[in-house]
């Protein structure tokens, strides 16, 4: 129905689903998406994350349900829909023959963007991907993290106000993650309506406002960061490492202590509002780990308390 | 604010025309965007582009046609309906070239789209529809024929082996023959998932026999009965007749002149139309 979609949505899809003969991807999900929020599909490989990212893109066929982007269905309004979008896939698809600008240059032409335009635009492209001193360089030269920014420069040629991003940071260090992460942040700044999907929690953390967490192609609980640690989590954890053969053996006399117990194969998980207070009840009952650690509740204890499994394997 | 009041001495801000406008133009002119694309990546390697269309003639006209003619016309002056052995090799020439080009062309580089380096991805997230990449493609291939074509023409005449003033017409010709190889060969490789040595395969067993008995080097009737059908299923031996034809006013029944004309157009028709289909199936999945 998507008349009756609200105008504020960039983004709608209700009951989507894709199967791949008797494989179903996506599974009957639902979401809206306000202009200007930043959105995320959080959930292991193989959760259908990056099927619903294509459905979204309007290159992949849905196999039921409605799906409306800027109010367009994307398999009648192909090139509308895909015109709107900036779209950053899992993989790098650069041309590896051409120099970093005409990456630029060339892809602005697939939205009939004129050369007056995209000569001065590539470049204040480059400066925010900071790949500037590249531009002659060919791609082939560039390593991961500059690749990935200049993939999301590449991106933004057309400026548009939605972009998609399929787990932007995977395989990058630590330091050009960060980069990625600030120069996203500054595109939702200025009001980019931001689509991401991601198997690290603390990418979904720092970026989004809302997600969604997915697994086998399923919806399993949706809202902000802290409403999901909140609603799905205690507010600390208590992490206690007993070596790996006594962990389970050892759970069996910490019951009580705290709201929840989560033993895992290398290590045994206390949910718990008072982490210190937890640790002391675990010592007075003579149980003396061979490291503990406090900390707080993540989207990884959200995603281990709704599935039973850990996001990465 | 002072700010304001120099912003009408500096450039305005750039602005990108509205996706509608973006929509509409891809629609309209998305296969030569990215056949411009295409056209951009030759343009890295133009020095080798060129250095190929005019060593390539050289060399074969050369030795073929220069130091075989020799013999060849020496020993049988009459073999070939009067004309130099030249004149008579040349559109064959001319046509293989394009063939070996377009099977290199729509082979590896289809892969590349595909898998290697998925260069096939970027365009398809953008407005292009699926189709327009490969109409694309086939335009800047197309193009790239022609000029290396008629530089090919240019050597062959000035070899004096194009004694028609029609001969120029087999440039478009030699085109078509290229495409009517090299389009269904696009659909093959778009159908293979992985590339375990076929392509090498195609020039060894496909483009070779071509090559050697489409009426290449000497008259398809010459050959014994049971090998003269690898030269009628050949592009490369009609569109070879049609540059005989045109080159030096060869004579042969108008049916068979349709014939050939019909049968490369069909067969790049085909490849086209299933290329167009096989992309689409497998980027839209």
């Amino acid at each position: 129905m998507p008349n009756q979609t609200n105008d504020n949505y960039v983004i709608s899809a209700h009951n989507l689903t894709k199967k791949y003969g008797d494989f179903t991807a996506v599974n009957d999900i639902s979401f809206d998406v306000p202009a200007g929020e930043s959105f995320g599909l959080l959930g292991p490989n193989g959760a259908g994350k990056s099927t619903t990212m294509k459905m979204i893109g309007g290159v992949s066929q849905r196999t039921s349900g409605d799906l409306t982007i800027m109010g367009l269905d994307p398999e009648e309004h192909g090139p509308e829909v895909r015109a709107h979008l900036g779209v950053v896939p899992q993989q790098d698809n650069l041309d590896e023959e051409l120099k970093v600008r005409d990456n630029l240059l060339v892809y602005g032409r697939y939205f009939g963007l004129p050369m007056s335009y995209l000569k001065p635009k590539a470049d204040e492209l480059l400066e925010f991907a900071q790949l500037t001193d590249k531009a002659k360089s060919k791609v082939d030269s560039l390593s991961g993290g500059m690749k990935r920014r200049l993939t999301i420069a590449r991106s933004l040629i057309n400026e548009p106000k939605i972009l998609l991003l399929d787990e932007p940071t995977t395989g990058l260090d630590p330091q050009a993650r960060h980069i990625l992460w600030d120069r996203l942040f500054r595109l939702k700044e200025s009001g980019v309506t931001l689509i991401l999907t991601t198997h690290y929690m603390d990418e979904a953390e720092q970026l989004c406002d809302r997600l969604v967490v997915v697994d086998k192609g399923q919806i399993m609980a949706e809202g902000s960061p802290s409403t999901l640690i909140r609603e799905h989590s205690t507010r600390e954890v208590l992490e206690l490492r007993f070596g790996s053969e006594r962990n389970t053996t050892v759970a069996a006399d910490l019951q009580g202590i705290g709201e929840r117990l989560e033993p895992l194969p290398d290590r045994v998980l206390i949910y718990t509002h008072d982490g210190e207070a937890a640790l002391e009840q675990v010592t007075a009952r003579g149980l003396h780990p061979i490291t503990s650690l406090v900390r707080r509740s993540s989207l990884e204890d959200v995603f281990l308390r709704l599935t039973g499994r850990s996001l990465i394997d | 604010m002072p700010a304001q009041q120099t912003r009408t001495t500096t450039a305005p801000p750039l602005r990108a025309h509205p996706p509608r406008v973006s929509a509409e133009r891809a629609r309209r002119f998305g296969s030569w965007y990215y056949a411009e694309h295409a056209l951009k990546v030759m343009n890295g390697y133009r020095w080798t582009l060129i250095a190929y269309s005019v060593g390539n003639p050289v060399m074969y006209l050369f030795a073929m046609g220069v130091g075989l003619a020799t013999l060849v016309d020496r020993n049988s002056p009459d073999a070939f309906g009067g004309v130099s052995y030249l004149a008579f090799i040349a559109p064959a020439l001319l046509s293989s070239a394009t063939i070996m080009t377009a099977a290199t062309e729509f082979t590896f580089p289809v892969m590349d789209g595909f898998k290697w380096r998925r260069v096939y991805y970027g365009p398809h997230a953008s407005p292009l529809a699926v189709h327009q990449i490969v109409n694309g493609y086939i335009i800047a291939i197309t193009l790239r024929l022609l000029l290396m074509t008629a530089i090919y023409f240019g050597i062959v005449a000035a070899f004096g082996a194009s004694p028609s003033p029609w001969g120029w017409v087999a440039v478009p010709v030699a085109v078509l023959c290229g495409l009517s190889f090299g389009l269904p060969l696009m659909a093959y490789a778009a159908s293979i998932k992985e590339e375990k040595g076929q392509f090498a395969l195609v020039m060894r067993f496909v483009v070779t026999p071509l090559f050697l008995f489409s009426g290449t080097f000497f008259p398809l009737d010459t050959l014994p009965i049971g090998l003269q059908w690898i030269g009628w299923i050949s592009p490369l031996w009609h569109g070879t007749e049609l540059g005989r034809l045109l080159t030096y006013g060869y004579q042969e029944p108008v049916w068979l002149v349709v014939i050939h004309v019909v049968y490369l157009i069909v067969l790049a028709i085909l490849g086209w139309r299933m290329a167009r289909k096989i992309y689409e199936k497998r980027l839209g999945a």
